[in-house]
């Protein structure tokens, strides 16, 4: 799950990583009464899960009320890359002298903690991975053993930051990977890592990504859950425990797994048709979660037909029959379903449906033959 | 020949009591896995349908020798069993818990790797491994498969696991390994792993790989066939049309650059000598090939 900017500030700040003193506002009123607070000049930031948002016009200086209200009128409803613009934050302008990268994330390939720290701070960051990957210091980080003080502080000088800021990014970046850990971060990124005229490194902008695994743990995550996503479908979809992304197709998709579905995907395109979403109902799916994946897409006008291909492993198929018999009991679904089931207990499942097999229910032996029919009964 | 396991492995499955861990357990021995002993804290001394629970895993290799454990436990149990397993000197465990937090799972590899270097963790969140005829450990379903060989088969995607058992198999191919390595960010045991170990297999005389998209071990897994792999391989890469993913800020691009994508996997795969399949049928189909021609 990702967090916007200033959720991802709000999550920083529990560690004690320094940020500017701001709020955020909903409304131009509200922009205003946050500016007040935070102290002119001000910067007033769209609030999008999407990168750009400066170059955008998303990202204005204000040096008082009346500029306030109109860069907060003209930010709020303006369309970022397809994400409209619902919230604002409003902080405090620091005087910058510096502007520095920093993160941490997981190299699945070295299979260890990733720090990456950089002098060159800003937007252009990725440009500066692409041509001059020595500006980037790299710390590869042991779980087992964690971040000390000393190594953070031989990170900050490999990163040759100005030594005004050094101590503080050394302490700062200790504090990043306790967050990063404990908060059970996929990706704590700050771009830029500030360093003020004042002397102060702080962060001016945060990326954090959240592992959606570690939420049971997290009971105060269900703030950002309510927030994080736009697409009805995917809001629905969301509060069901599926794992789902709209797409624009006629072919509706259920499968059991990501890989099946994307394959499943990969197919029903490869046959000439095109899919309406990716949803992977997971291990272990029984008959009220195949029921709730054929509501959520039962909700989408754009669907034409179903394709439902599970490959029993852990998932029983017997169950996900029963599932898909009782999601027409409850629901009055729009598209004709085509089924493939194999795996464990799929001769059961399929004695299961075979009673109830019509011209709105059809079952296929493979998921090639399901794939054509699905995309076949989408172009009627 | 089989990889990693055979019929001579002993197996407790951690979390046996449970409703998976019950059905799972059971249905592997029924397959012929030696299912010798469960565990279950405060069940100790009990049974399942006469296979006996102890309450840890070192009490249960001393009492039935098991060699292998199978990891039937929740998210929050997981890592702690897998962890317990290995002090108890298990060499090969089965984790199919899906859900463990990445920050876990990342220190439970290292821990292995630095404490308990002869354990070989298969997983988590994987299908787990069956050598047809002979034993299967995981929930794969054991009617999918054919004994006899000569195709080993490594995957990183549970369901597409039993769909390329299931292609081969419905056309008469059969399997000396099939090992699913799962898709988490950090599994315990991986392609090349894998790949290394069906090369040094004489049964095995051509490799099936399943990969999908995200990550880089495709791509290590394609230098590896490059440069150490005599035998045949066979890759479909799952992900060719799915939407671009969420994007992990700058960090995930500035460690991936293009790497990740199904086709920039699929061109690695097929620039290392592999024949790459667009969808499952057709890998199900190239295989037959390949095999046809081995003589």
């Amino acid at each position: 799950m990702d967090l916007f900017e200033y959720q991802g500030k709000q999550y920083f700040a529990r560690w004690g990583i320094p940020t500017s003193p701001g709020g955020v506002a909903d409304t131009v009123d509200e922009a205003v009464t946050q500016a007040e607070a935070a102290g002119y000049p001000v910067v007033v930031k769209a609030q999008v899960k999407v990168g750009g948002r400066g170059k955008a016009g998303g990202i204005k200086l204000a040096a008082d009320a009346g500029a306030v209200a109109k860069y907060a009128d003209d930010i709020l409803g303006m369309d970022i890359k397809g994400h409209i613009v619902r919230r604002l934050w409003v902080e405090h302008a620091s005087d910058i002298a510096e502007e520095y990268y920093a993160s941490f994330t997981l190299d699945r390939a070295a299979k260890k903690h990733l720090g990456m720290l950089s002098a060159e701070g800003g937007v252009e960051i990725e440009e500066v991975a692409a041509t001059n990957p020595q500006a980037i210091a790299r710390l590869y980080v042991d779980p087992v053993d964690g971040l000390d003080p000393e190594t953070a502080r031989m990170w900050v000088d490999a990163a040759n930051l100005d030594p005004d800021a050094r101590a503080q990014a050394a302490e700062l970046m200790v504090t990043l990977y306790r967050c990063y850990v404990e908060g059970d971060c996929d990706l704590a990124e700050i771009n830029p890592l500030i360093l003020t005229t004042e002397g102060r490194v702080h962060a001016l902008d945060a990326k954090v990504t959240l592992d959606d695994s570690a939420a049971y743990r997290h009971p105060e995550w269900e703030e950002y859950a309510a927030t994080d996503t736009e697409d009805p479908r995917e809001q629905m979809a969301k509060e069901r425990g599926l794992q789902y992304i709209g797409l624009s197709g006629s072919v509706g998709i259920i499968a059991n797994g990501a890989g099946l579905a994307m394959s499943t995907l990969d197919v029903v395109t490869q046959v000439g048709g095109s899919a309406a979403n990716f949803l992977d109902i997971g291990g272990g799916a029984n008959a009220d979660v195949m029921a709730a994946a054929l509501e959520v897409i039962n909700s989408d006008p754009a669907v034409k037909s179903i394709f439902v291909n599970i490959f029993g492993g852990i998932t029983r198929v017997d169950e996900v029959a029963q599932g898909v018999l009782d999601a027409l009991g409850r629901v009055d679904i729009a598209a004709p379903i085509v089924l493939r089931l194999d795996g464990t207990n799929a001769e059961a499942g399929r004695q299961i449906l075979a009673p109830h097999l019509s011209d709105r229910l059809v079952a296929e032996p493979t998921m090639l033959d399901g794939a054509r029919r699905a995309v076949a009964l989408a172009a009627r | 020949m089989s990889i990693f396991v055979d019929e001579t492995t002993r197996v407790v499955v951690q979390g046996l009591t449970g409703s998976q861990g019950r059905f799972h357990g059971l249905r592997n021995r029924d397959y012929g896995t030696r299912v010798v002993a469960g565990t279950s804290p405060g069940k100790g001394g009990t049974d399942v349908d006469g296979v006996p629970v102890y309450e840890t895993v070192a009490e249960a290799v001393a009492e039935t020798g098991a060699t292998a454990s199978f990891v039937v436990v929740p998210p929050r149990g997981a890592c702690d069993a897998i962890l317990e397993a290995a002090a108890a000197g298990i060499e090969f465990v089965v984790c199919i818990t899906e859900g463990i937090p990445a920050q876990d799972e990342c220190l439970t590899y290292n821990r292995l790797v630095e404490e308990f270097p002869t354990t070989r963790l298969l997983g988590p969140n994987c299908p787990g491994i069956i050598s047809p005829g002979k034993t299967n450990i995981g929930i794969t379903s054991g009617d999918i498969a054919l004994a006899g060989g000569p195709v080993g088969i490594v995957s990183r995607s549970g369901t597409l696991t039993y769909q390329a058992l299931h292609e081969l198999s419905a056309q008469g191919v059969g399997q000396t390994t099939c090992v699913g390595i799962g898709g988490d960010p950090v599994p315990g045991t991986n392609f090349i792993d894998c790949l290394a170990a069906f090369e040094a297999d004489p049964e095995t005389k051509a490799v099936m790989m399943i990969g999908e998209i995200g990550g880089s071990e495709e791509e290590r897994a394609a230098a590896f066939i490059a440069g150490h792999m005599t035998k045949p391989v066979v890759a479909y890469i799952a992900g060719v049309t799915a939407p671009p993913g969420r994007k992990m800020g700058h960090a995930g691009a500035i460690i991936s650059g293009s790497v990740g994508t199904a086709q920039a996997k699929m061109d690695a795969l097929a620039e290392a000598g592999a024949t790459v399949a667009l969808n499952p049928t057709e890998a199900g189909t190239k295989m037959v090939e390949v095999v046809a021609g081995l003589g």
